[in-house]
């Protein structure tokens, strides 16, 4: 099947986790390999996923690790057990809700 | 190490966090784009995942179920800050149209040392709506899966991945020309000029 650019650009995602079908992926190949700006695209977004992704884009402050040990210390001495009541925890531990 | 704590070994709960400590505070950043409240929602959620240990499941993921309750204590924030936030997003029918350059140059890692660059993507990245936001922060920066960042978020797989899909396409519209402006060209072709 021949793919228009648009058709392409939905399939970005697809292409970048290989979760295409064979035949669809075969089909945007063949379309980048003469379309130079579907070839951009998907060459820019595999790189700035890659950019987002670096730890350098986001630094921890100066002084977090200390102050969260700190904090949770005071907490712990406050509330020793860590077997305290749930009320107020909005959803299960696999991350459902609680309601 | 749970079971030791859960005995009274509290100590250890120090030990247990130390490896999450990055990624509960980024995914507190991401959301709420204030380094002092993403520390404070930090703290928060590590204190409630200490007092409420005793409900952890072995089965799930200790990392997922920390970003999971960090992810609800800052939602909690930013719906006392904005009381008429919501969660829920209607998937528009239309499609995200990428930004169309013929001249893309590759934008290497080191290009991260720049200040400038950096503040770009952090910017990109909080424009990007929040449903669109969670999902591209827990899947590309926190490194779940899709069924994990599915659970986390309590929506479908298939919601993952469409936004995800358009978080990427929106970052690259918005990114892909800033960053090919503040490279140039002949720079990154003849770096020794």
């Amino acid at each position: 099947m021949v793919l228009n650019c648009r058709h392409v650009w939905e399939y970005i995602s697809g292409y970048l986790d290989n979760t295409l079908d064979d035949q669809t992926r075969h089909d945007v190949e063949n379309h980048l390999e003469h379309c130079e700006i579907c070839s951009a695209v998907l060459d820019s977004t595999r790189n700035i996923l890659i950019l987002t992704a670096d730890d350098r884009v986001f630094e921890l402050p100066i002084g977090y690790s200390e102050r969260l040990h700190a904090r949770l210390a005071k907490a712990m001495l406050e509330s020793p057990s860590a077997e305290a009541s749930d009320a107020d925890l909005p959803f299960t531990p696999d991350g459902s809700s609680d309601g | 190490m749970i079971s030791a704590i859960l005995a009274g070994d509290t100590e250890t709960f120090h030990e247990l966090i130390r490896p999450y400590e990055r990624s509960v505070y980024l995914m507190a950043l991401s959301m709420l784009h204030n380094e002092a409240e993403a520390e404070d929602v930090a703290q928060e959620a590590f204190i409630k995942a200490y007092r409420h240990l005793s409900r952890f499941r072995s089965e799930a993921r200790f990392s997922t179920w920390l970003i999971a309750i960090a992810l609800n204590e800052a939602r909690a924030r930013l719906r006392r800050k904005q009381p008429g936030l919501t969660d829920s997003i209607d998937d528009p029918e239309g499609s995200v149209v990428p930004a169309q350059l013929t001249d893309w140059r590759e934008i290497p890692s080191q290009s991260l040392e720049r200040k400038e660059v950096r503040s770009l993507i952090q910017h990109a990245l909080a424009t990007l709506p929040l449903p669109y936001r969670e999902v591209f922060v827990l899947r590309e920066i926190e490194e779940r899966n899709v069924k994990e960042t599915a659970e986390t978020l309590g929506i479908t797989i298939a919601s993952v991945k469409m936004r995800l899909h358009r978080a990427r396409l929106m970052l690259q519209k918005q990114l892909a020309p800033q960053l090919s402006d503040i490279e140039p060209k002949g720079r990154r072709r003849f770096p020794w000029f």
